[in-house]
């Protein structure tokens, strides 16, 4: 399964989400995009970072969450794929969290649809729970666009 | 000594490279006395090897008795027969410092004394102390029982998995690099037997192969790449001489060693591959030479002796060895050499040159060059702003500053880019094997030329450029160039002739790759279409033969009679466009029946910077490659509405008579509009895809720019309409269109290509003279006249009172030059006696060799596209002939023959324009 203990967590419409904190690259404010006519709905543009060109993947389009509010301007979640660096717009940036691999669970059967594939599972926090992210899935937008 | 300074200096350097990583290594041993670390010392033990094994055949005998004797230590170490202790690690070290110094000075390094350290280490295999095991024979001073002593057994004691990994790989790399290397030069050799440093250059390479080999424990590649050695060693001792079985069995054996190298880079481990028939084939041509060579050319199992190779080196050189004296020297090297009075200061300064070369050259991975290109953009993103603001705020120092940063960055990118770049006989190398294989194949006999080999490309183009080359090589090779039998009943020399030549011209590279064969076979390759149904009857019947000969290009096209192994699949040519065509090149086809074949292929020198068209539609700029650009239309918004017409609501738009598909961008993009358009005008951007040309309209058009091109992730590689993005001045990101993408799309281009070829009159512009865009002028007396529209730059209208004479000729002031001009009509003697009403001359500027010419006519009637067959040629000089255009009986004009009668008439040089 997952195999660090620390992820880095964000919020999406008011849920803890994290992803392996080795897999981020870096994490940054909103940039400036350039939209693209055609492309998939949740990529919603290319940002210039220092001289990279980086794909940006907004996160509540991806899981099927409700758009946010035009006043909120999302952050970047900058991970490293394979493909070079993607962005994830995300609400807000939360802790670097330890995790104990024990209070992690599936995710249930009555989660269905888009998210199901992206999530690998919950972890039990005090008073939450954390849902971890799987970001090659979630970087895959051919895969689950339909 | 050595005639030869390049190769001594190559010597040089590849030594001091070795030797660096021998002192690190040594003293990793002294630090592990007891357990010894086998790869290491193998890897010393390597380095010493070669440099002996090379001294020895650049006749430097002190320093291949040093190594010599440094390598037998080392042997023992390896077989566990010797203890690395300080003392033996000291000597070796101490031994290696004097081969450094001996490399440092090598023009004088024979009569330099080194006996000290000789015995230093000789002594070293006598001292008990050292000694691990009793049995091991105590050394004698003749080296030759020393060498012979246990190479064999290295090779079991070593498997190759005990070595790092990374020499294995430097290994793979060099071999790889020097095979190819090999078969160019076995190529070169064919032609010219006798070239003995060639053959000195191929038996090097070889030898350092199964050295390499020997050591890393690839013993089937060792005893191959022996066979070959003593083959080569025969060739280069005269006692046999270099023809075409040699040749072949040469390089049977070096495919064969691309076999195994390739198995050890896939799978780590040799081949299965039977080397015997390879092996006795070198073996029995060898024999054929002589007979102390058959011996050991016979049995090669008794393979991996490295000293053999030194031995048969030192003693079957009779050309390289030019005294007698330093032969003499070979057999004792213990022998003191008194020092000879040398010219001291040539080797100083050779000493000064060999070690700057040393230094002047590394290997550098790609991917970090990719990465440091990256950040010379980003420098060259933030200069642009610094320069912005320093403008902005108007403090000189920062100005100066800033300009200088300019400065920098732009020599900084510069480099980078060089850095990429690399000669195009990279790729050519492989190809006079290629030729020499596929002509044998083919019953032929053909020779390959080369030009411009050093023309340097960006390394991803060469990449790019490779698969299609060797197509276009195989093509000639197999359909081009004719059988002997049929090129001597034609007249022509019965060997052929492939010319490869490549060129820098106008930003640009230029490959031609041509042949003196047959030529296209113009009705065969229409029937052949036809057959296919890759046209029709009628549709042939028009071809003019320029495009016929473009029907190669078709998909699934090929004329071949049977498919052989070489080509003729069909699969070919097409691919070769379209692989051209995806790094924004053309191709290009010309064929003279009986003469040849010459395929022209442009290309960029980069694909990371391009030049592109700027544009904005819907708020958002794009960019356009400017390779695909043709003309930009700009049309005020009143006359727009009368001058786009719809057919069936598929817009259009006359351009110069003709109908051009008009496809808005902003449809293709299925942008929302951000309100009503606030322009005023429409921009018409004309973009010719394949053959087609089409208008794409956008909002606005900005600028042309050099842009880098980046890629884009995956998650768009669905998206078809563009082909990449960069990054603005401002900093942001702008995406590139691909226009390709945008015409499938919009359906301009039908996935059925065979439509395009319909449409001739697309092509008129490259299609030569019988299918041109004219302009028609007309002089006094309803003459007309045309010429090409290629020709003229621009049209003026002068008024009569600024023509000015020099020497009788009328010329004008025209943007600081002198413009002669010429009357057409007196020119051609027809009656031009019409003074212009307005006072005004119409002149069509015509511009050749730098100079401008001015052509004053009556009028100017008309530009069109007509396909003009030239129905009766002009005796007079400087009309190509007549031709009805649009119903009128018109002359066409030779513009250059008219400007050459003008020339040699007044003498109008091109220092008179200026």
């Amino acid at each position: 399964m997952l195999t660090a203990r620390q992820v880095c967590t964000f919020y999406l419409d008011k849920q803890m989400y994290g992803v392996d904190v080795q897999s981020v690259q870096e994490v940054i404010r909103y940039q400036e995009m350039t939209e693209i006519p055609l492309a998939p709905d949740s990529v919603v543009g290319l940002i210039n970072l220092r001289g990279q060109i980086v794909t940006a993947i907004d996160l509540r389009r991806r899981l099927g969450l409700p758009c946010r509010a035009d006043t909120e301007l999302p952050m970047n979640v900058v991970v490293q794929s394979d493909d070079g660096a993607i962005s994830l717009l995300v609400d807000q940036i939360g802790d670097v969290q330890e995790i104990d691999i024990d209070n992690f669970e599936s995710p249930p059967e009555t989660l269905q649809g888009a998210s199901r594939r992206m999530i690998r599972g919950a972890y039990k926090m005090k008073d939450r729970l954390l849902l971890i992210l799987d970001t090659e899935r979630a970087m895959n937008v051919a895969l689950l666009d339909d | 000594m050595i005639e030869d300074d390049e190769l001594l200096k190559d010597f040089v350097i590849e030594s001091q490279e070795h030797l660096a990583s021998v002192e690190t290594q040594l003293l990793e041993l002294e630090s592990s006395t007891d357990c010894i670390d086998v790869a290491k010392v193998n890897n010393v033990f390597r380095a010493i090897h070669s440099i002996k094994g090379v001294a020895g055949f650049l006749n430097l005998k002190t320093l291949e008795s040093l190594a010599h004797r440094e390598e037998e230590v080392l042997n023992r170490l390896r077989n566990h027969e010797v203890r690395p202790t300080s003392q033996v690690i000291n000597t070796l070290l101490r031994a290696s410092d004097c081969i450094k110094g001996l490399l440092e000075s090598i023009t004088t390094s024979n009569e330099q004394d080194v006996s000290e350290h000789i015995h230093a280490l000789e002594s070293l295999l006598k001292n008990p102390n050292n000694l691990i095991v009793s049995q091991v024979q105590s050394t004698t001073d003749d080296s030759d029982s020393c060498v012979a002593i246990t190479p064999n057994e290295s090779n079991t004691s070593v498997p190759a998995k005990a070595v790092n990994p990374e020499v294995i790989r430097d290994f793979l790399i060099e071999s790889y690099d020097s095979l190819e290397q090999l078969e160019y030069s076995l190529v070169t050799l064919e032609q010219t037997p006798q070239d003995s440093e060639l053959l000195n250059a191929v038996f090097r390479t070889i030898h350092t192969l199964k050295g390499s080999s020997g050591f890393l424990g690839y013993g089937k590649l060792e005893s191959l790449a022996h066979a070959t050695e003593n083959l080569l060693s025969d060739l280069r001792n005269g006692t046999c001489t270099f023809d075409q079985a040699i040749g072949t069995a040469l390089f049977a054996a070096i495919d064969l060693i691309r076999k195994h190298l390739e198995s050890i880079e896939t799978e780590s481990t040799e081949g299965d591959f039977c080397a015997d028939d390879v092996i006795k084939r070198l073996g029995a041509l060898s024999a054929s030479g002589n007979s102390a060579t058959a011996v050991r050319a016979n049995s090669p199992s008794a393979t991996a002796i490295p000293a053999a190779p030194k031995r048969s080196t030192s003693i079957n050189r009779p050309v390289a060895v030019p005294k007698p004296k330093q032969e003499q020297h070979a057999v004792v090297p213990n022998a003191k050499v008194a020092p000879v009075d040398g010219d001291s200061k040539s080797s100083t300064e050779s000493t000064t040159a060999s070690s700057a070369a040393a230094e002047s050259t590394i290997r550098v991975d790609v991917a970090l060059l990719d990465k440091l290109m990256t950040r010379v953009g980003e420098l060259v993103l933030s200069r642009n702003q610094i320069l912005q603001f320093a403008c902005s705020l108007g403090n000189s120092d920062l100005q100066s500053a800033s300009q200088h940063l300019n400065l920098i960055t732009t020599e900084l990118q510069e480099g980078v880019m060089k850095t990429r770049m690399q000669p195009i006989g990279n790729v050519w190398s492989k190809f006079p094997r290629l030729v020499r294989d596929l002509a044998s194949i083919c019953g032929k006999s053909v020779r390959i030329e080369m030009e411009g080999k050093e023309t340097e490309l960006d390394k991803t183009i060469i990449e790019a450029i490779k698969d299609p080359l060797t197509h276009l090589v195989r093509n000639n090779v197999d359909h081009g160039i004719e059988k002997p039998e049929v090129r001597v009943a034609a007249g022509k020399p019965a060997e052929g002739c492939l010319t490869l030549r490549a060129y820098h011209e106008g930003g640009q590279v230029n490959i031609e790759i041509s042949d003196d064969g047959g030529g296209l076979n113009l009705d065969r390759i229409k029937s052949k279409a036809i057959e296919k149904g890759l046209i029709t009857v009628e549709h042939a019947g028009r071809l003019s033969d320029r495009e016929a000969s473009q029907l190669i290009f078709l998909p699934g096209f090929s004329t071949a009679e049977k498919v052989s192994n070489v080509s003729g699949r069909g699969v070919g040519m097409d691919v070769v466009k379209t692989n051209i065509e995806k790094i924004g090149g053309t191709v290009d086809l010309q064929s003279r029946e009986g003469q040849g074949t010459s395929v022209k292929i442009k290309i960029p020198l980069t694909l990371a910077i391009i030049p592109a068209l700027i544009i904005t539609n819907n708020g958002n700029r794009f960019a356009i490659p400017q390779v695909n650009l043709l003309e930009l239309v700009r049309l005020e918004l009143a006359d727009a509405e009368k001058s786009i017409e719809r057919i069936q609501g598929a817009p259009v738009y006359r351009l110069r008579g003709r109908l051009l598909p008009l496809v808005y961008l902003s449809q293709v993009l299925q942008s929302k509009a951000n309100g009503p358009s606030t322009s005023d005008c429409i921009n018409i951007v004309v973009l010719r895809v394949d053959d087609r040309q089409f208008g794409l309209v956008v909002d606005r058009i900005n600028d042309t720019e050099e842009i880098v091109v980046k890629p884009m992730g995956k998650q768009l590689k669905g998206v078809p309409v563009f082909a990449g993005a960069t990054i603005m001045g401002d900093g942001k990101v702008a995406l590139i269109l691909d226009v390709l993408g945008i015409a499938h799309l919009s359906n301009v281009l039908s996935k059925d290509r065979n439509r395009a070829h319909t449409d001739s009159t697309s092509r008129a512009k490259e299609a030569g003279l019988d299918n041109q865009t004219l302009l028609v002028l007309g002089t006094g007396n309803n003459r007309r006249l045309a010429l090409p529209i290629s020709q003229v730059a621009r049209l003026e209208k002068i008024p009569l009172e600024s023509i000015e004479y020099t020497d009788n000729q009328e010329v004008v002031q025209y943007r600081g030059t002198i413009l002669p001009l010429i009357r057409l009509a007196k020119h051609f003697g027809i009656k031009d006696t019409e003074t212009p009403v307005d006072g005004l001359l119409n002149v069509v500027v015509y511009r050749e060799n730098d100079c401008n010419y001015g052509l004053v006519v009556h009028r100017v009637i008309d530009i069109v596209e007509a396909a003009c067959e030239i129905s009766r040629s002009s005796q007079r000089k400087g009309l190509l002939g007549s031709a009805i255009i649009h119903g009128h009986v018109t002359d066409l004009v030779d513009l250059p023959a008219v400007i050459k009668q003008l020339v040699t008439k007044t003498k109008i040089t091109s220092k008179v324009c200026y």
